[in-house]
């Protein structure tokens, strides 16, 4: 294992940030820590980068006990949501200040970084002061800067938060071909649950400060370990006890036996996809995930009264 | 459009006012009868010594408050500690503190009967000597880097430090590349009203100085002893000295604004 962290306890004050987590990434993987603000995932992610200390517990690095190493002498790289660029240097500074640190041979140095500028697609941009960056270039440069001195692991905390949605989109792509081409193992934190299906192999889903469950992006939506993954991973509807994805909500114009009567309040198009408001007659809101040619199939309008029917829905028992 | 030309002829009524025309007539009295008499009256003996006295007391006091400054402004911003809000509010101290009260602690610690004033018995003088003085000009231009470097710190944030220290710099590395850097204007700005301040107090100086002539007599002292003695020359010419250094030291101060906002 790359990275194993064993029990660690973080709190703050009375406020527990941490309670006995447990994580294992394996060497070369991906993983998201995902979970809503306050849920422990950047805390955690600052635990193993050594920027906090835990109460309790250990950090493993390769093997490597380094709970109590300060985060220079760990070999990992960190990249921060809002960039942490060093705003007095150019972006060749930035990228060449932990080889500096290192006193590594200036025709090395050279080499590396622009190597480096090339792998993020700032060649032209080295003599730059970051203030003449955009938000994307930036982030970028700050990769390339925590991946120039060969970190075992890459940590990244909400890395694409402070971007607008397109740059968003691409930088994600771009990660995830990045990460094929460097094979570093990776750990990034997102609240964003299609950022974290999206890039990553291992999902780590946080809640209060506890680990509620690991496993592939595809594992979690299918089978959630709790009413929490459910409906954090995923769009979710309640119906008393039972939770049904919009996608198994099957609708149709006739009965054809348990179905219940309900009516259409709106229905809202998204390209691919339709998302139809119902409301049950017995006062029941839901809504239904369908493709656009299911919705004109059937000629959903508002008004519309359907026949409504949970093709999987899921109870968890206590909690 | 009245109101506009009112709000500038007003305010710049109000320099001219209380600003300009005074120090304009210090120079105009000065120069009153050439530049011969003006530059003798600069070049005695006492007004050299007064001078490079004057000098002395602000290259020792300036780069130990800004040492100081540097260091508390990183302690008061960085690290929560016990006594934190009082030490914050005790900075501020000898900006509302008169001189002259400062001057008479000092006196008081250091004289005759004080509790430190055994030391003059030792041989250690430092009532009526350069060493009081220089405590005295410590004391109260203590505030200035300390306030012009705390907004920057807090501003910069600890991000950048954080990423510094991941990529592996030690403390004192991370501290030389990323923070000095970042906070340099603000110890720059700082530095330069410091200095101000120590070259032009009289209140506390004038009090453990002792006015010793050819001793223990800075510029802003010579001025008034001159003054008193009816040398009204000698006054003005001491006085333009030291107008201009403060000028030289504003000017200074506009030159090292950064123009970009940095």
């Amino acid at each position: 294992m790359a990275i194993t962290v064993v029990e660690v306890t973080k709190r703050f004050g009375a406020f527990v940030a941490l309670q006995d987590v447990s994580v294992s990434i394996a060497e070369g993987s991906l993983t998201a820590l995902l979970g809503p603000s306050g849920s422990g995932k950047s805390t955690l992610l600052r635990v193993i980068s050594g920027l906090e200390e835990p109460d309790e517990g250990q950090v493993l690095i390769e093997g490597r006990d380094v709970t109590h190493k300060p985060s220079r002498s760990r070999g990992v790289g960190f990249v921060f949501q809002h960039y942490a660029a060093f705003k007095h240097m150019t972006v060749w500074e930035n990228v060449a200040f932990g080889l500096k640190v290192r006193k590594r041979p200036r025709a090395e140095i050279n080499e590396r970084v622009h190597d480096l500028l090339s792998l993020v697609q700032l060649e032209g941009l080295a003599k730059r002061y970051p203030s003449q960056l955009s938000g994307g270039q930036r982030q970028r440069m700050a990769l390339a800067r925590a991946l120039a001195v060969e970190p075992s692991v890459l940590l990244l905390d909400e890395p694409f938060g402070a971007l607008d949605a397109r740059v968003r989109q691409e930088l994600r792509v771009w990660l995830r071909r990045l990460h094929e081409e460097t094979k570093v193992t990776t750990i990034i934190v997102t609240h964003d649950q299609e950022e974290a299906m999206e890039v990553a192999d291992q999902i780590v889903v946080m809640n209060e400060g506890r680990v509620e469950q690991i496993g592939e992006p595809r594992e979690l939506y299918e089978h959630p370990a709790n009413e929490f993954v459910m409906s954090f991973v995923g769009p979710v509807n309640r119906i008393g006890d039972a939770f049904v994805r919009p996608r198994d909500i099957v609708v149709s114009l006739e009965p054809e036996g348990s179905e219940q009567e309900a009516m259409v309040q709106r229905v809202v198009h998204l390209g691919f996809e339709v998302r139809v408001e119902l409301v049950r007659d017995d006062s029941q809101h839901m809504w239904a995930q369908l493709t656009s040619e299911e919705a004109e199939a059937l000629e959903l309008q508002r008004g519309l009264i359907v026949y409504v029917q949970p093709r999987h829905q899921r109870v968890f028992s206590n909690k | 459009m009245t109101a506009r030309y009112l709000l500038r002829f007003g305010t710049i009524g109000y320099l001219l006012m209380v600003l300009l025309i005074p120090v304009g007539l210090v120079f105009y009295r000065a120069f009153q009868h050439g530049l011969g008499p003006a530059w003798d009256a600069v070049t005695t003996p006492g007004a050299v010594h007064a001078f490079w006295l004057t000098i002395l007391i602000a290259a020792i006091a300036v780069p130990a408050n800004a040492l100081f400054g540097v260091a508390l402004a990183i302690a008061l911003v960085r690290h929560r500690f016990p006594g934190h809000g009082l030490v914050n509010a005790l900075v501020d101290l000898p900006l509302a503190l008169s001189p002259v009260v400062v001057g008479l602690a000092l006196a008081l610690l250091y004289g005759t009967g004080g509790w430190l004033g055994g030391l003059a018995t030792h041989g250690v003088k430092i009532l009526f000597a350069v060493p009081g003085m220089v405590l005295a000009t410590i004391f109260v231009s203590l505030p200035f880097v300390v306030r012009e470097v705390v907004p920057v710190l807090r501003e910069i944030g600890t991000e950048q430090e954080q990423a510094a220290s991941v990529l592996g710099g030690s403390p004192f590395y991370v501290f030389r590349r990323v923070t000095l850097p970042a906070i340099r204007w603000g110890v720059a700005y700082g530095i330069v009203l410091t200095m101000a301040r120590a070259i032009g107090e009289f209140g506390a100086v004038s009090i453990v100085s002792g006015r010793i002539e050819g001793q223990t007599q800075t510029l802003t002292l010579y001025v008034k002893d001159q003054f008193d003695n009816f040398d009204f020359t000698g006054a003005y010419a001491a006085s333009v000295l030291l107008a201009a250094i403060a000028l030289i030291t504003v000017l200074a101060m506009s030159l090292l604004k950064p123009k970009d906002g940095a």
